[in-house]
């Protein structure tokens, strides 16, 4: 074959491969236009404003001195999302802060197998003082996770919940690096990240999440920033109010009330 | 002047692998494959169609009216009934099915009242190891309505110490009549109507004789334990685990 006929057979080749991948694009055009009506209903909910999440957005708020480290939380958490049962995969987890006299800070995930519950701290004279902190998913309004995940796979609802398309996703872990709070982790199932979701399914249907449902002190509150009647919006006017790591300016929408300066 | 005709072919063909690629961006490739809102509605729809597990307390409500009541006026009034008796969504769809278990053992209650320094204070706590031990925390308080049992505050008003003592105790849930008789008068004039103590060992062997159809008190055989002595000349009967 000489260069003139390649030539030729590529003009020719690409025409004809258009013309086949154009029918095959209306057909796929189709197929994914029918899809589109129907998200749109299920998403939109014709049904009432009250259900359109745009009219949403939510937060959680959380009482640090009300937290009494049961671990409910975390069992909910785990029962409600079906999360791996090892201990180190967590939507929510605790956190015990024990700072000394000596400016120590030693924190510790008391959901890790062999610390909860048994390592307890009894009266150390050195101890200046310590507590438990609760953690999850910010949902942040700038998401450091969502910045960088190269497949697009993870996004903000328009009612303020951080998602990840696990379908979408191809588990390249970036997203467990870049947020800050620790909140992410890679199913080992699907080799997918995965990562609290505020319960959205629950949310949607009314309930609340799992971890605010069980909390036997209702150290934790969910709600509605939109909303002024809310119970979340009536935490932030009563308490003073503090979120984690406030300087990387990823604006978290969990917000804590008498959190202690040493909780990073 | 003069385009090269080499120049004009290579126009062509790149114009070709152009149109190509833009017909493939366009129409090959679906659109279900690369617009990111279809991808988010459908991941909002998976995520919206996961099975709710804990059916929340006021799906509970509707058939158990007398625990919810009993709960309700308590300390625990703000628990929620799946927070220990774990998800029951499924229980609450077919109550037959799926029985929620209901946990009896000690392991569980000190989950939350274990001592712990970083719990906040004022947190009713107890240390395990001493707090009646191997007792189930059931057999003392009801998970619905927990309350410390109570010494009558007719005798606590005088004798608290006493009182204290007996409420770690294993004798915590004896009443203070069981032991001792009381008349009316002891509250008038305390030092003269005397209660009444038991003077027999066989009023201990009531529970602890080997005869006894009390089953949780350790028993002994009256006749042989302890020879002539009196129960209560080894054993402090409001502390009988202490080392008197």
């Amino acid at each position: 074959m000489n260069k003139r006929e390649f030539l030729k057979g590529l003009v020719l080749f690409f025409p004809a491969g258009g013309v086949l991948g154009a029918l095959a694009g209306e057909v796929g055009a189709k197929e994914s236009g029918g899809k589109e009506v129907g998200a749109k209903e299920a998403g939109g909910k014709p049904d009432g404003k009250a259900d359109d999440p745009a009219n949403h957005y939510y937060g959680m708020g959380i009482e640090v001195d009300k937290c009494i480290g049961c671990s409910r939380c975390v069992e909910a958490c785990k029962a409600e999302n079906d999360v791996p049962r090892e201990p180190f995969f967590f939507r929510t987890w605790i956190e015990r802060y024990v700072i000394k006299k000596d400016g120590d800070v030693n924190v510790e995930c008391i959901n890790v197998k062999g610390k909860g519950g048994k390592e307890t701290v009894q009266d150390d004279p050195d101890v200046l003082r310590t507590f438990f902190v609760p953690k999850l998913c910010n949902h942040c309004v700038n998401p450091p996770c969502v910045q960088v995940c190269p497949v697009g796979a993870t996004f903000a609802t328009k009612d303020g919940v951080v998602l990840i398309d696990s379908k979408r996703c191809v588990g390249c872990r970036y997203c467990i690096q870049a947020c800050p709070y620790g909140a992410r982790y890679l199913d080992p199932r699907t080799k997918t990240a995965d990562k609290c979701s505020f319960c959205y399914h629950r949310v949607r249907r009314g309930l609340l999440p799992a971890c605010v449902e069980v909390c036997p002190t209702q150290a934790r509150i969910f709600g509605d920033l939109r909303s002024k009647a809310s119970r979340l919006v009536r935490f932030a006017r009563m308490n003073k109010i503090h979120v984690l790591k406030p300087s990387l300016n990823t604006e978290p929408k969990v917000y804590y009330a008498q959190l202690d300066g040493e909780v990073r | 002047m003069r385009i090269p005709e080499q120049i004009k072919r290579l126009t062509l063909v790149i114009a070709v692998i152009v149109a190509g690629a833009l017909l493939a961006r366009f129409y090959v490739i679906p659109r279900s494959l690369i617009a990111m809102d279809l991808h988010r509605a459908s991941t909002v729809e998976r995520e919206l169609a996961k099975p709710v597990k804990l059916a929340g307390s006021t799906a509970c409500q509707g058939c158990h009216e007398d625990q919810y009541v009993k709960k309700s006026k308590g300390f625990h009034k703000n628990l929620a009934c799946e927070g220990c008796h774990g998800p029951a969504a499924q229980h609450a769809e077919d109550p037959g099915a799926v029985k929620p278990p209901a946990p009896r053992d000690r392991k569980f209650c000190p989950l939350c009242h274990a001592y712990d320094a970083s719990r906040p204070t004022g947190f009713p706590q107890i240390n395990p190891t001493v707090h009646n031990p191997l007792k189930p925390c059931i057999a003392c308080h009801s998970p619905h309505d927990p309350v410390p049992p109570r010494t009558p505050q007719a005798c606590s008003a005088c004798h608290a110490q006493i009182e204290r003592t007996k409420a770690v105790s294993s004798h915590a849930l004896l009443t203070c009549t069981t032991c001792h008789g009381v008349s009316e008068q002891h509250k008038k004039a305390p030092r003269t109507a005397v209660p009444t103590k038991p003077t027999t060992r066989d009023f201990c062997a009531k529970c602890h004789g080997q005869d006894s159809p009390q089953k949780d008190p350790p028993k002994i055989d009256v006749s042989t334990h302890g020879g002539s002595y009196l129960c209560w000349q080894c054993h402090y009967p409001h502390l009988p685990e202490g080392r008197g």
